[in-house]
Formats: structure tokens, sequence, C-alpha cells
């Protein structure tokens, strides 16, 4: 309905968009691990997420337009974690909030994914591990900006990204594989020479 | 009834070369062999009265100075009468990684055995149910197994990649 009126209009109208949907983001809370604790302390009334209008976390994804993936994503989590992203409706958005959910962290295991952006698209990542509450309510704020600037009335601006946009995915050699050490009391990890 | 006791009537029933014993302050620890070990379980169990298993898991003894045995499977026991605490050993080595499970004694012992199964490919005879409990089903390694690479064959990076227009 919008594509017919003039582009003078259309724009103003994507602004108006644009400002209704940042002021008012609602997250979904994807909370794995100790991040969790943190995206609680930001919701609560020190730190008070309702601040800036996203204050509405709710437990349905169909409700949400906001993921905040916060804590490590295991293998067997990843299946959910694609699964509720697609049960989200248009137009939403991902935090990747600390280290695990961004880059897999301390956690370089068979187990976990190294980063959650090699399988979902992430708009903001927030470091630190966990990262303080300010630091979430930046990203919010981050992403408020980023929403402002790129959105659309019709979602074009995810139509436009059809590229992969996470890291491009080398399988390790055999010679970069860890295994557990010969001997326990002169090292923690050592480099496997037969493989 | 004392330790004493117990490795004696235990040695009696299996046979003295079978039972090796030892003790470091008050931890007490048989090895019995693979072949024995339901037996003697159950024998700690019907008779001194070891109602609770209170933990199963394995060891992978590969690259360890002085092992002689690939896997070694701990059993804790514990008498709730008495609060005595008792740890059987037995090693296993490849290709025999069987051991009759001992589900029918301690009914606990159901998922333990399931997971040890799960990270170290010990099956147990005679479980009802021996399916992976922690893996998804489709994984094919035993991940805690020494010769599996910390950072795994690549099945973390196995998964669709979901791509901004088309979710």
């Amino acid at each position: 309905m919008a594509l017919s009126l003039p582009d003078v209009m259309v724009t103003r109208l994507d602004q108006l968009a644009n400002w209704v949907r940042k002021n008012s983001l609602w997250p979904m809370p994807f909370a794995t691990a100790c991040c969790g604790i943190e995206l609680m302390a930001t919701g609560a009334s020190r730190h008070d997420i309702a601040r800036f209008g996203a204050e509405a976390m709710r437990f349905s994804p169909r409700q949400c337009d906001l993921m905040i993936v916060a804590g490590r994503v295991v293998m067997k989590m990843l299946p959910v974690l694609q699964r509720i992203w697609l049960q989200m409706p248009e137009p939403k958005w991902c935090i990747s909030m600390g280290a695990c959910a961004s880059s897999g962290g301390v956690f370089d295991t068979y187990a976990v994914v190294q980063g959650i952006d090699r399988f979902i698209p992430v708009d903001v990542y927030v470091p630190g591990c966990p990262p303080r509450p300010e630091q979430l309510l930046q990203s919010v704020l981050d992403l408020q900006e980023k929403i402002r600037r790129t959105g659309t009335l019709t979602g074009r601006e995810f139509a436009q990204r059809r590229e992969y946009e996470g890291p491009r995915l080398v399988p390790a050699p055999d010679s970069a594989r860890i295994v557990a050490p010969g001997d326990f009391r002169s090292a923690t990890r050592q480099w496997d020479q037969n493989a | 009834m004392s330790y004493e006791t117990i490795l004696c009537t235990l040695r009696e029933r299996l046979g003295p070369e079978n039972v090796t014993a030892s003790q470091f302050r008050d931890n007490y620890r048989l090895v019995v062999p693979r072949h024995l070990v339901y037996e003697a379980l159950a024998c700690l169990k019907e008779r001194d009265g070891f109602d609770m298993l209170i933990d199963l898991t394995a060891v992978d003894y590969l690259h360890y100075p002085n092992a002689r045995d690939r896997f070694g499977l701990v059993y804790c026991l514990l008498n709730t009468a008495t609060g005595q605490r008792l740890i059987v050993k037995t090693f296993l080595n490849e290709p025999e990684l069987t051991v009759p499970s001992v589900w029918p004694l301690w009914k606990g012992a159901d998922w333990l055995e399931r997971e040890v199964y799960d990270m170290f490919g010990i099956v147990f005879e005679g479980h009802p149910d021996l399916r992976r409990i922690l893996l998804p089903e489709a994984f094919t390694a035993f991940p805690l197994r020494k010769d599996y690479p910390l950072r795994g064959r690549g099945e973390r990076h196995n998964f669709p990649i979901l791509t901004r227009a088309e979710s």
C-alpha cells in the first residue's frame, strides 16, 4: 500500500515506522548462561531497560522483534535457536550478548558453536564476559540508531542483505587439532604430533 | 561390618587373586576383573548393605604414565545404614568394551550408564534403554575418549546457515 504513494511520502512513513519500532523493541531473551543474569539485571529496576522502551520481554518468539542471545550456544541448542529465529515475525533484529555467543568465548570445545553469527544473522555484538548491564543498554541504543538509519517500512533493508554476513567457515586442518596431554603434570594442552 | 570383613567375604566368593584392595586414608578401593564386577557388586549390595550407588563413571588412561589398561570403570557405593563408602573399580580394554549393567541392582544406574556410554562408548549389557543422554542422537564419536580431538571433528560447524534475506 505504501509503495503506491509518492516517494517523499514513503520516506516520511519509513521514518515514522522506524521511530515507532526503535522505541518499542520487544526482546526475546534467549538466555542460556551467566549472561542471562546480566540480562535480568538489565531488565530490573536499577538499570531499567524500560527507559529505552525495550522492557516488554516475551517468552514467545511470535511476539518479539529483538532476539538477545545471552550465553553460549551448544550444538544441541543451535537448531532450537535457528527455529526460534525463524518463528519471529519481521522486522526482527539480533543482539549477540557476551563473548560466548559472539565467538564461543573460552569454550573452544567440540560441543560449543564458535559464534552464533556463523549460523544466524547478528546486528549488534556486545563484548564482555559477561557484559555489564550498561554495555547491553548501549547495544540497545546502537541498535536503535541502526534501525533509525537503515529501516524501511517494507523491510527492504533485509531483502537487500542476501549475502551471508558471518565469518567464513574454515575447516580446521588435522595439525590444528588439540588432544589431551600425555603428561598431566607438565602441560594442560599439547599439540598432537601424530595427527 | 568392617572393611576387612567385607574384603574377606568378597575374596572367598570371587577368589583371592581376583580382588585387589587398596586404601588411602578413609578411601577404600577394590579392583575386580571385568567378568566378575557384577557378581562383586551384587555381593556388596545384598550381603554388605551397600544399597546406594553414588556415582558410576569412567576414566580413559590413554597416554597416562604407567597405565596398562585403556579404560577404568569406577563405581562409588554407599551403605546408608552405616555410612561406609567403597569404591569398586574395573578395567576395560578394546575391543571388549562391554560390562554387565548394574541397573538390576540400583535403578539409579540407568542415566549414569547412559552417560558413560555417551562419553566413552562403553556398552552396558542388560541396560533397559542404552541411548545417548547428553549428545545429539546423530553424534557418532565418544568425545571424552582421549583420542578424540578437543575441538571435535567439525560437528560444531555442521549446521545450515540462515541469511538475512531468507529468515
